[in-house]
């Protein structure tokens, strides 16, 4: 089926649109394949509203007459329309039918499930070729730079074909004295072959950061001879690895009646296991939504909002990802030995820590660059399954499938860092909001299809623009820059007590007053900034201007003397 | 000095308060200060606590390392030090429990705090805040207002009225005093488009006393105003408080009485609630491995967000009321001093922008809290005892005040560390500007000729206080500032209750930050415009020397002077500090059984 055989209505005229903080528009209101189109006709300069189908979460409509006189004189309908990225709009338009037309093209649009039948496949911008470099890094590329794996590490190919392990990229870095047999011995002992990798290498101490899933130890203990091999040539002749299990110790073990399990101390000598309990799928989506829905209710007095705050579990989550990052952290930096993070898959929380810890621990991933190429690596080409997670978002009320903000709430993290470290990192908070909108809708195929495999068979990277690229174009870029940025090589240690972490306004109250104040508050900041670059220039020119000031106070004794005579 | 038993003890353990972390020092006691000196030389913190600042002490049971000592300050530091020796605990105990209560105004700091000014540069410290200039700002007296010197002796006198009205545009203010029935009245005018603010303290009506000449003066408040047939009289209590009052012959206005006004209760609790309320706070966020969810519902179960949204939607109501229903407003409370001090200042300060530089600031405290007679010496616990008179009243004030400050980031001329610092000396007892309980106590003492000015001290300070994206455009575009009233808008201020616990705080500031740059460009400019001054007196032009714009590249941006500051604040940052996990413990014994706690004690798991 065509897609425009879902539109049954293409043009409304007449249609009064309303936005918070804008007074009420009139004008034509237009569906296309993957667009929402408002056109102010009345000005020369005509103000336009497009929304991409995608962005939309959730459809309400309520028609008058809807049993009285079809098209009657005065019978109209509203759309109130809900968007991914939290704005909520209304449309007025005259007409009954012309109303559930729209609405249930919308519906239909807005759902696609095919890849390439999305937005991002049709998107041809002038300024962008489709020749351009796709992405931003790999496993080599993070493999070339990395000077410190050279010894001990290689990368391993033996996924190329993607059957080790469906979620994995095609090249992973591996010990080199594991060949790649054991490794797929490992794989077949790991859930969703998922068998540790190494992500992060620390350039102070060497010491790294593995990520896998659980391993299928299965009710009667069974144990993985190669696993357990491969796990010793992680820490090789250090006394002590750390494995961080994203589970409670009562859901590892709950998990071996399912065929999943954990890494027993017999099996496991060297490593020291520490379960740190984090909430996945539905709980952390229903978060989001009870979240959401406290936000956007202001009759709400100050005990029930912080009632609902606290009941939608959000900052618990963003609390227990903050300390479970800094524990990482902690075994890595202060106490140096290696760490294995998993949970169950692995795809989800498993990304979240390694991702967070590495944040805090390198300063590289700080930078607008290497922010992005961290969220390519981590989540893009391990295996987050974006399709699946960001299928709906708070709005939604589609029955929940595979749906989970762990992405959001590692942006939210990522934030509250920010909060703490106003300096230490390159971008700023528009870049968080920009991503945190482009999960979920986008012109650009970044975020599609769930695994690296995936997008090769729908032909992704061949088919649409890469958002990483376009946003490092420099005239872009510039609007992400954190003005205050001063890199450090610390590490930034987050606190993590309750009353230092914040509801991230940014997002969550996005379209109110409120955010416009800050908006105007921040590009104040950065005109003093930019003043002060020009001005200070810095250092040379103020130095040179002393000098100046120096070598002209001769002179002016002189004149002081020539005027007396 | 005669109370000092010990002056000074060594090897005294100060444990943090969050962590397990712990520094030695030692411990000295001065007639005004404690002071502990940490012994490690590279860092060498300091730890200097005023004695009014203390406000409990409490003595644990010995243990190994010594013997505990939990101080609990006003301005929200609390300390836990370990005494070697459970004798020098006692004295230096029994000492400060002595130092910490004075018997009388003279035994406080500001009696004997010198900065080492002359009398005249204390005289002139006196005047910078003049509130006789500023009823001249706002245009009174005029042909409707005048200034009554009917409360000059502080005596009560018979109701004598006064009322007049001011003509000019922007909020102004007059105030006079009334005794009514023999309760005493406060009257406040801050008038705006003809509007007038008025306070006073709730009559005493009973269940049905009446008071002419009370009524006659409503009425001719109202009548002074042109554009509004009516007047709104706002008791800011619970309507049961105000019910309850009434059978103790007090009460609140008879619709029935007064012609043309307009009732309405507001519902501020009272002292006792609001002290209650900040000690369920601080002890919810007093709590070491505090989990989102106890911080969240001990905020809610405190109920102090709550109250500041009622004195801020209070305050709302008046603005509204003023400056888009142009109707004067009469406010009260019971005793016309706490809520009503609230009410009005924070009224004043959303409808008029000179109140939200430094120095209106300064007027609006002068004005509407020191004058007006807030009892600063009961409610922050200067010199009597009596527990019970102790409330948070002026530290919810500064509160709002930050709330807002955080809603309309541009709009303040100060920072939050202004407000924090303004907070701090309420307490100390530095300055004579707070002591006492009102005016006539402040005569009697003589504060003005034995103690010194706060603001003066603050101004000259002035640069730590600034609000570095302070836009008096915004005030020109927002003279009527608008908050949102909306309950996800009211925040904890974690820098005013935790301005000590250091390991809470961010680790960079973009406020200092952007406050050094602020200075920076100043700094650069006064060089620019020296020189041009020099070479205009060659007469060489000026255009060649402009400095040239470098562009913003990487280069640039790794040669800004280094913050040193920004950098510190990194390293002061470390994991023990955070508590990840209660892992310290088992990193330095590794051959340790594998014993791990998990964060807040929820379980414990051997592997």
């Amino acid at each position: 089926m065509e897609l425009s055989e879902h539109i049954k209505t293409a043009n409304v005229e007449d249609v009064t649109l309303r936005r918070p903080f804008h007074p009420a528009l009139r004008g034509t209101l237009c569906v296309t394949s993957h667009h929402l189109l408002f056109s102010d006709r009345k000005d020369e300069a005509s103000w336009q509203l497009l929304i991409l189908l995608k962005n939309i979460d959730a459809i309400e409509k309520s028609v008058e007459n809807l049993f009285g006189y079809p098209r009657a004189v005065g019978s109209s309908g509203t759309i109130t329309i809900k968007c991914k990225d939290l704005l909520v709009l209304q449309l007025e338009i005259p007409g009954m039918e012309e109303c559930l037309n729209i609405a249930s093209s919308i519906e239909a649009l807005s759902s696609l499930e095919s890849v390439t039948e999305m937005y991002p496949f049709f998107y041809r911008p002038s300024h962008l070729t489709l020749n351009g470099p796709w992405g931003l890094s790999s496993t080599e590329q993070y493999y070339k730079q990395t000077e410190r794996l050279w010894d001990r590490w290689r990368v391993s190919t033996l996924n190329s074909d993607y059957s080790v392990c469906p979620s994995y990229p095609s090249a992973v870095i591996m010990p080199r004295e594991v060949d790649d047999d054991k490794l797929i011995r490992s794989a077949r002992f790991r859930q969703g072959g998922r068998f540790p990798v190494l992500s992060y290498c620390h350039h102070r101490n060497g010491m790294v950061i593995m990520r896998s899933s659980q391993p299928l130890t299965g009710a009667n203990k069974k144990r993985c001879k190669e696993d357990e091999l491969l796990l010793q040539a992680v820490i090789d002749g250090s006394e002590l690895g750390y494995i961080i299990d994203l589970r409670s110790a009562q859901q590892a073990q709950q998990a071996r009646m399912t065929g999943g399990g954990f890494e027993s101390k017999s099996f496991y000598s060297h490593w020291k296991r520490i379960h740190r309990h984090h909430e996945r799928g539905k709980v952390v989506q229903e978060s989001l939504i009870k979240l959401v829905e406290a936000c956007s209710d202001p009759s709400h007095s100050v005990d029930r909002w912080l009632s609902k705050l606290e009941n939608s579990k959000w900052l618990s989550h963003v609390h227990s990802a903050l300390s479970t990052a800094g524990l990482v952290v902690e075994c890595v930096e202060r106490d140096g030995h290696s760490v294995l993070v998993h949970g169950s898959e692995g795809t989800d929380n498993t990304l979240l820590v390694s991702s967070l810890a590495q944040l805090i621990l390198d300063p590289a991933s700080r930078t607008v660059t290497g922010f992005l190429c961290l969220l390519e690596r981590e989540w893009i080409q391990a295996g987050h399954p974006f399709q699946q997670r960001c299928a709906h978002s708070a709005y939604s009320h589609a029955r929940l499938k595979q749906e989970c903000p762990i992405f959001l709430l590692l942006l939210d993290c990522v934030w509250q860092v920010w909060r703490q470290f106003p300096l230490a990192l390159e971008f700023s908070e528009a870049l968080l909001l920009r991503l945190a909108q482009e999960v979920y809708a986008s012109n650009y195929g970044t975020f599609l299809c769930n695994s690296e495999q995936e997008r090769c068979a729908a032909g992704v990277k061949e088919n649409t623009h890469c958002l990483f690229q376009s946003l490092l174009r420099p005239d872009i870029e510039e609007q992400y820059l954190n003005p205050l940025y001063e890199p450090t090589d610390l590490a930034i240690w987050p606190s993590v007590h309750p009353q230092s972490l914040q509801l991230w306004t940014g997002l969550f109250l996005r379209w109110t007053e409120y955010a416009q104040n800050m908006e105007e508050a921040r590009e104040e900041v950065w005109s003093i900034v930019k003043e002060h670059h020009e001005q200070a220039g810095p250092d040379r020119t103020n130095n040179t201007l002393s000098t100046h000031c120096d070598t002209l106070t001769p002179f002016e004794n002189l004149m002081d003397e020539l005027t007396i005579l | 000095m005669e109370h000092i038993r010990t002056p000074k003890v060594e090897q005294v353990k100060l444990l943090d308060r969050f962590s397990n972390k712990s520094v030695i020092g030692t411990l000295h006691l001065t007639a005004t200060h404690l002071i502990f000196v940490e012994s490690n030389s590279t860092s060498a913190q300091e730890i200097w606590i005023l004695h009014h600042h203390i406000a409990s002490m409490e003595k644990l049971s010995l243990t190994t390392s010594g013997c505990p000592l939990l101080i609990q300050c006003r301005n929200f530091r609390l300390v836990h030090f370990v005494i070697p020796r459970e004798r020098d605990c006692h004295d230096i105990y029994s000492s400060l429990l002595r130092l910490l209560r004075p018997v009388s105004y003279d035994e406080l700091y500001a009696f004997s705090y010198n900065p080492k000014q002359n009398d005249q540069q204390r005289e002139e410290g006196w005047q910078l805040i003049d509130l006789a200039a500023e009823f001249e700002r706002m245009g009174v007296p005029c042909d409707q207002w005048q200034l009554t010197d009917v409360n000059r002796e502080y005596k009560r006198l018979p109701p004598n009225i006064c009322i007049g009205l001011v003509k000019s545009v922007l909020p102004h203010l007059l105030c006079f005093y009334n005794v009514l029935q023999g309760g005493k009245c406060l009257y406040l005018f801050v008038s705006c488009l003809q509007a007038a603010v008025c306070r006073c303290s709730q009559p005493l009506s009973g269940f049905s006393a009446r008071c002419l000449e009370d009524e006659h003066m409503l009425q001719a408040i109202s009548k002074a105003n042109h554009n509004s047939r009516y007047i709104y009289v706002m008791d800011t209590r619970p309507k049961l408080n105000a019910l309850a009052n009434r059978a103790a012959g007090k009460g609140y206005e008879n619709e029935d009485n007064y012609s043309n006004i307009r009732f309405q209760f507001v519902g501020i609790e009272n002292i006792h609630v609001m002290r209650g309320s900040l000690q369920k706070l601080l002890e919810v966020v007093g709590t070491r491995s505090l989990s989102m969810t106890d911080y969240l519902v001990g905020l809610e179960n405190s109920g102090w967000l709550r109250h500041i949204k009622a004195i801020m939607d209070a305050a709302i109501f008046l603005a509204k009321a003023v400056t888009v229903e142009g109707a004067s407003v009469l406010v009260h409370c019971s005793d016309g001093w706490d809520r009503t001090a609230q009410v009005c200042a924070l009224g004043s300060l959303l409808m008029d922008p000179y109140y939200r530089t430094i120095k209106g600031f300064m007027v609006l405290i002068e004005k509407d809290w020191i004058s007006f007679g807030h009892k600063f010496a009961d409610r922050c616990d200067q010199l009597d005892p009596d527990q019970k008179e102790v409330s948070p009243i002026f530290t919810q004030f500064l509160e709002c005040v930050w709330q807002l400050t955080e809603q309309f980031p541009q709009a303040f001329e100060f920072s939050e560390w202004f407000l924090i610092q303004i907070h701090e000396h309420v307490h100390s007892c530095q300055f004579g500007n707070f002591l006492g309980n009102s005016q006539r106590q402040r005569e009697v003492l003589q504060l003005k000729e034995r103690t010194y000015s706060l603001w003066a001290h603050l101004l000259s300070e002035k640069q730590n206080y600034m609000n570095p994206v302070y836009s008096p455009s915004f005030a020109e575009s927002h003279p009527v500032l608008e908050p949102s009233t909306q309950a996800c808008h009211f925040k904890f201020w974690r820098n005013m209750y935790h301005q000590y616990d250091r390991s809470m705080h961010p680790r960079q500031s973009i406020l200092k930050q952007v406050l050094t740059f602020k200075e920076s460009n100043r700094e650069l400019e006064g060089t620019v415009q020296a020189l041009k001054t020099k070479l205009q007196k060659f007469g060489v032009s000026t255009s060649p020397l402009k400095p040239q714009t470098p562009p913003r590249d990487q280069e640039a941006r790794e040669d800004a002077p280094a913050s040193t500051d920004g950098e510190r604040t990194v390293e002061g940052s470390s994991a023990t500090e955070n508590g990840y996990g209660e892992l310290t413990g088992s990193f330095g014994s590794k051959n340790e059984p594998a014993v791990v706690t998990l964060e807040f004690g929820v379980a414990r798991m051997t592997c």
